[in-house]
């Protein structure tokens, strides 16, 4: 006969004088019933941990500005340095790390409207006096070191990425050399029939010849410097207010619309939008796409920050607070972990890219568990309590009652248009994608 | 024939490479396969049947994630060392298995695995109906009719404590860990700690007869003499819900531990299955033709043994709810458990039989009574319930003088998960803390109780127009017959389609002795008619009279 009876000594657990234990597995299904029912039970517990543990807002720069904040320029050689402009002509370079003010100055009569640094840390700044300064805010030099003069106002302000010139935008976009302080632009860049009010110019930092503006007649408009042409004019259905370069896929783009939407475009092909991002309720001002080039922040008129991923077209999280006002400029940190926004109340504030994630040193294992919970809550997503919980947001008043209404109107509209529809001949008015709509019209 | 050759060359033809090499890869198959079968969740997906392009390449990313999961579970299977079960062959044919006795077992097994065969004589204490192991196996529960209650660490020998209760006690239960027991006593429930102090009386628990507890939902489950079922949450303390069973008094008790459904067996040979989502039984089942005794299922929920006063044992598929196999039994069998191994023991009379794993797969036809694994028994003491040992070769049972405690060789699962809270037999009071705050943590709802425990996170297949019909309480029920064409053509016709269909010719209910009527009735018309026909063609033409015109 033989005979073997199971026999496990203590000693294969925890060897005899020591304090570690070893963990024996047995992955064996049978071993661990409820699986999913466990599973859902902790990715409920860790959607609600998450929302609980959201507390976006950290702190605001003080002092803040005596007029709205209507510029942001991060500086791109440093990983804590950013300028902001405001509407009483004064520009502040602020530390990040600190929150303190490290220089200001009186660089403007009046508004500045556009900021931009060049590759040696001068930092540039137009406004709507007509001029452009250059300022050394690192040597604490309140006087410009350069000055330049349009014939209008100037609307917004770009620098290239690697030659020392800059776009200057007013009706035209005039390309002016830094090394050669208050002459006339070295090139102007103008649309044949378009004589409008540029409202923002951006270099592309990958292609870096490229330029893209959008101007009041609705218009967006791409210039390629080497051969000094525009390339192609779009008119959407509404003006544009901003305009933001994927910085990881060189020929996608951002655009803040008025009709509350943000557009992303691919610049070679613009009959359609590659994806329309809405939730806000009233003109998008802002726009800037994360350093990862997967996520945007938006700052709008209806007085909220809102962030997307690239790839949704809904809004992952919305950011307010009672005091802030209308938001005009928006920004994301160099380090992916943070959000500036500078709204008309004067305050910039700094806001966590993601709600509930804290910075800091973690250990392995708390690690491993937000691995895990991010995983779970992936997983079970589509639950309906799980994804009730994880879509919860407070909203101010005003912006879910116009959310409503909106919602209202635009039902409306298409219920209207669906009557049109039956009561014509089959084939003649098509619905148009919603991709496709906002296209007014294109030149090349 | 030439392609034939080609490919199939024969093994004279092939260089001992290729030989080596495809023994490689069909091993290499027969590991995948293992793999899935083991380790694996359900059935695959054919990509290719899904025609959305993303949701497709989500489907193969996901599957391939799954299979690599599968292997890695399969791989880490080196890291269970010492793990193999135990085992008890016969070496020749003279041998049997069930002949073995106690001695010769612990003679062959070391002095540690000796000291687990153990006796307590506790004679003047009267039977011991409940012995019960806590779920790691390390700690052992047992109660005296008569109001003796002990537990014990019982390899350490270490008592926990020992009551004298002076009042009736049916059933004990551990709870979540070793720390805390419930006790049902004459009157009502007690939740004693582990060194004897009660913590609480269930004063709603009246007159329980039998308990559960669900280590899972918290939940401990009890059911009176009057055959109410009660399911009390002992995280919150709060009373779940309560449902008559309208059965009479129960005769057994038992949960499936794979989806938390309890089973109760009845005076009149039911077992119904109970869920605390539903205030009827979810199930009916007829195994016996008298009472119940003692219920039994297996670690994976597939298979339930039930021993009924008419001295049979019964095995059901309870995932078909059809009866696999059934035997007669010398007596009553009044306890039956299942190893994690699946090992079988009932015991009936003086007598403890345990069966392997071949009860489970023999055909309906075979009614020959199995040869026993293992027996034991025969001094004279009447047994009253059986327990197997979790993790441990040892099977606990409690008779009228006391306890005793054997060994069965290959009943027990050699390879424990430490990870899994109160699973773990080497467990330290610091990790049995911190499980408990995870186990309670990751509670789950009375609401998540339901036949199928992977319901949740499933795809809810019931259209839009199907769910507002359940939503409407309102409606008519639908009239299956009314809804049949009356056609009347030939063999084929709706209402026999409809006889056939419903299946279980055994079964009548109202629906189908309507249906049957019905159908009489059209046969009776029809050839009614024929022979109308037959008349009004004429003796010449009557044989083209027939069904069906």
């Amino acid at each position: 006969m033989k005979i073997k009876t199971l026999s496990r000594s203590p000693a294969t657990t925890q060897a005899p004088g020591s304090n570690v234990t070893k963990v024996h597995r047995n992955l064996n299904p049978e071993m661990h019933p409820f699986e999913r029912a466990r599973e859902y039970t902790r990715a409920l517990n860790a959607t609600k941990v998450e929302r609980m543990f959201a507390k976006p807002f950290l702190a605001d720069f003080e002092p803040g500005h005596v007029d709205g904040v209507y510029s942001f320029a991060k500086d791109p050689e440093s990983l804590e340095h950013f300028a902001s402009g405001s509407g009483d002509g004064v520009v502040k370079l602020w530390d990040m790390t600190t929150r303190e003010e490290l220089w200001q100055a009186q660089a403007h009569e009046n508004m500045v409207k556009g900021l931009s640094w060049t590759r040696d840390k001068r930092l540039l700044t137009c406004g709507s006096d007509r001029k452009v300064h250059l300022f050394e805010p690192y040597t604490k030099s309140k006087e410009p070191v350069g000055t330049w003069m349009g014939a209008h106002a100037f609307t917004s302000i770009s620098h290239h990425r690697s030659i020392p010139s800059f776009a200057a935008a007013s009706s035209n976009i005039a390309i002016y050399d830094v090394s050669r302080v208050s002459t006339a632009p070295v090139q102007s860049l103008v649309w044949p029939t378009a004589i409008e009010t540029i409202s923002s110019v951006k270099f592309n930092q990958t292609e870096t010849s490229i330029l893209a503006s959008c101007a009041s007649d609705r218009s967006i408009i791409l210039y390629d410097l080497r051969t000094s042409q525009p390339l192609h004019r779009t008119v959407l259905n509404f003006a544009s207010n901003d305009i933001s370069w994927n910085p990881m896929e060189a020929f996608n783009f951002a655009v803040a619309n008025e009709d509350h939407n943000v557009y992303i475009f691919d610049m070679r092909n613009m009959k359609r939008a590659l994806n329309v991002l809405k939730d806000h309720v009233a003109a998008v001002m802002s726009v800037e796409f994360s350093p990862t080039g997967e996520e945007l922040v938006s700052g709008s008129y209806d007085r909220t920050v809102r962030l997307w991923s690239r790839s949704s077209g809904h809004s992952r999280d919305i950011y307010h607070t009672r005091r802030m006002q209308r938001v005009f400029s928006v920004a994301w940190t160099p380090d992916n972990n943070y959000i500036l926004s500078g709204s008309d109340d004067g305050n910039i504030r700094l806001w966590r890219a993601k709600a509930s994630a804290r910075q800091g040193v973690k250990s392995f294992a708390l690690r491993q568990k937000l691995q895990y919970d991010d995983a779970l809550k992936e997983k079970y997503k589509h639950m309906p309590e799980i994804r009730r919980i994880a879509r919860h947001r407070h909203v101010p008043k005003s912006v879910k009652k116009a959310g409503e209404i909106k919602s209202e109107e635009l039902k409306a509209i298409k219920r209207r248009e669906e009557n049109e529809r039956r009561h014509t001949k089959k084939g003649q008015t098509r619905r148009k994608s919603e991709r496709e709509k906002m296209v007014l019209a294109r030149e090349q | 024939m030439a392609s034939q050759s080609t490919s199939k060359p024969s093994n004279a033809r092939r260089k001992p490479g290729q030989i080596a090499a495809e023994a490689e890869a069909q091993a290499l198959a027969r590991h995948v396969d293992s793999a899935h079968k083991t380790y694996g969740r359900g059935e695959d997906i054919r990509p290719k049947s899904v025609r959305d392009k993303k949701l497709r390449s989500k489907v193969k990313a996901l599957q391939s994630k799954a299979k690599d999961a599968e292997m890695q579970a399969k791989d880490a299977e080196i890291l269970m060392a010492d793990a193999t079960p135990g085992m008890l062959e016969a070496e020749n044919e003279l041998e049997k298995t069930y002949k073995v006795r106690q001695d010769d077992i612990r003679s062959a097994s070391g002095v540690e695995t000796a000291k687990k065969g153990f006796e307590l004589r506790l004679e003047g204490l009267g039977p011991y109906d409940v012995c019960e192991y806590t779920r790691n196996g390390r700690d052992l529960l047992i109660a005296g009719r008569k109001g003796h209650v002990a537990c014990f660490d019982w390899r350490a020998g270490k008592l926990g404590c020992e009551l004298n209760l002076n009042e009736t006690v049916r059933d004990a239960k551990w709870l979540h860990t070793n720390q805390s027991f419930a006790v049902a006593q004459k009157k009502c429930v007690y939740i004693y700690a582990r060194d004897g102090v009660e913590l609480h009386a269930l004063k709603k628990l009246q007159e329980p007869v039998a308990l559960q507890f669900l280590p899972y939902h918290f939940l401990l489950a009890s059911i009176s003499t009057l055959g109410v079922l009660r399911y009390t949450d002992i995280s919150t303390g709060a009373n779940i819900t309560e449902f008559a069973t309208k059965l009479g008094p129960p005769t057994s008790f038992c949960q499936n531990p794979a989806n938390a459904i309890l089973h109760v067996g009845h005076q009149k040979g039911l077992v119904t299955l109970w869920s605390p989502n539903s205030s009827t039984p979810l199930v009916k089942l007829l195994p016996h033709s008298g009472p119940v005794r003692s219920l039994a299922i297996d670690r994976a929920g597939r298979y339930m043994v039930s021993a009924g006063q008419d001295r049979r044992m019964s095995v059901w598929d309870i995932r078909m709810f059809k009866e696999m196999h059934t035997h007669h039994l010398r007596q009553p069998g009044a306890s039956l458990s299942i190893s994690d191994q699946n090992l079988t023991a009932v015991g009936w009379g003086t007598q403890v039989s345990i069966f392997n794993q071949d009860i489970f797969t023999r055909a309906k036809e075979d009614i020959k009574v199995p040869e026993p694994y293992m027996s034991w028994g025969g001094e004279g003491n009447t047994i009253s319930r059986l327990k197997f040992c979790p993790f441990e070769d040892v099977l606990g049972i409690s008779h009228d003088k006391g306890f005793s405690s054997i060994i069965v060789p290959g009943s027990g699962e050699p390879n424990f998960d430490a990870l899994e809270s109160g699973l773990n037999p080497f467990e330290t009071s610091k990790q049995r803390k911190e499980a408990e705050v995870h186990a309670l943590l990751e509670k789950l709802q009375p609401e998540m109780i339901s036949l199928d425990p992977n319901i949740i996170g499933n795809l809810d297949l019931a259209s839009e127009e199907q769910r507002r019909r359940e939503r409407d309480l309102d409606a008519k029920p639908e009239d299956k017959i009314a809804n049949l064409k009356k056609k009347g053509r030939g063999r084929n016709s709706a209402l026999r389609r409809h006889l056939r269909k419903s299946g279980q010719k055994n079964v009548i209910d109202a629906e189908k002795v309507r249906a049957r009527e019905a159908l009489q009735a059209m046969n009776k018309r029809e050839i009614e008619k024929v022979s109308k026909m037959k008349a009004e063609y004429g003796p010449a033409l009557a044989r083209f009279a027939r069904k069906g015109f």
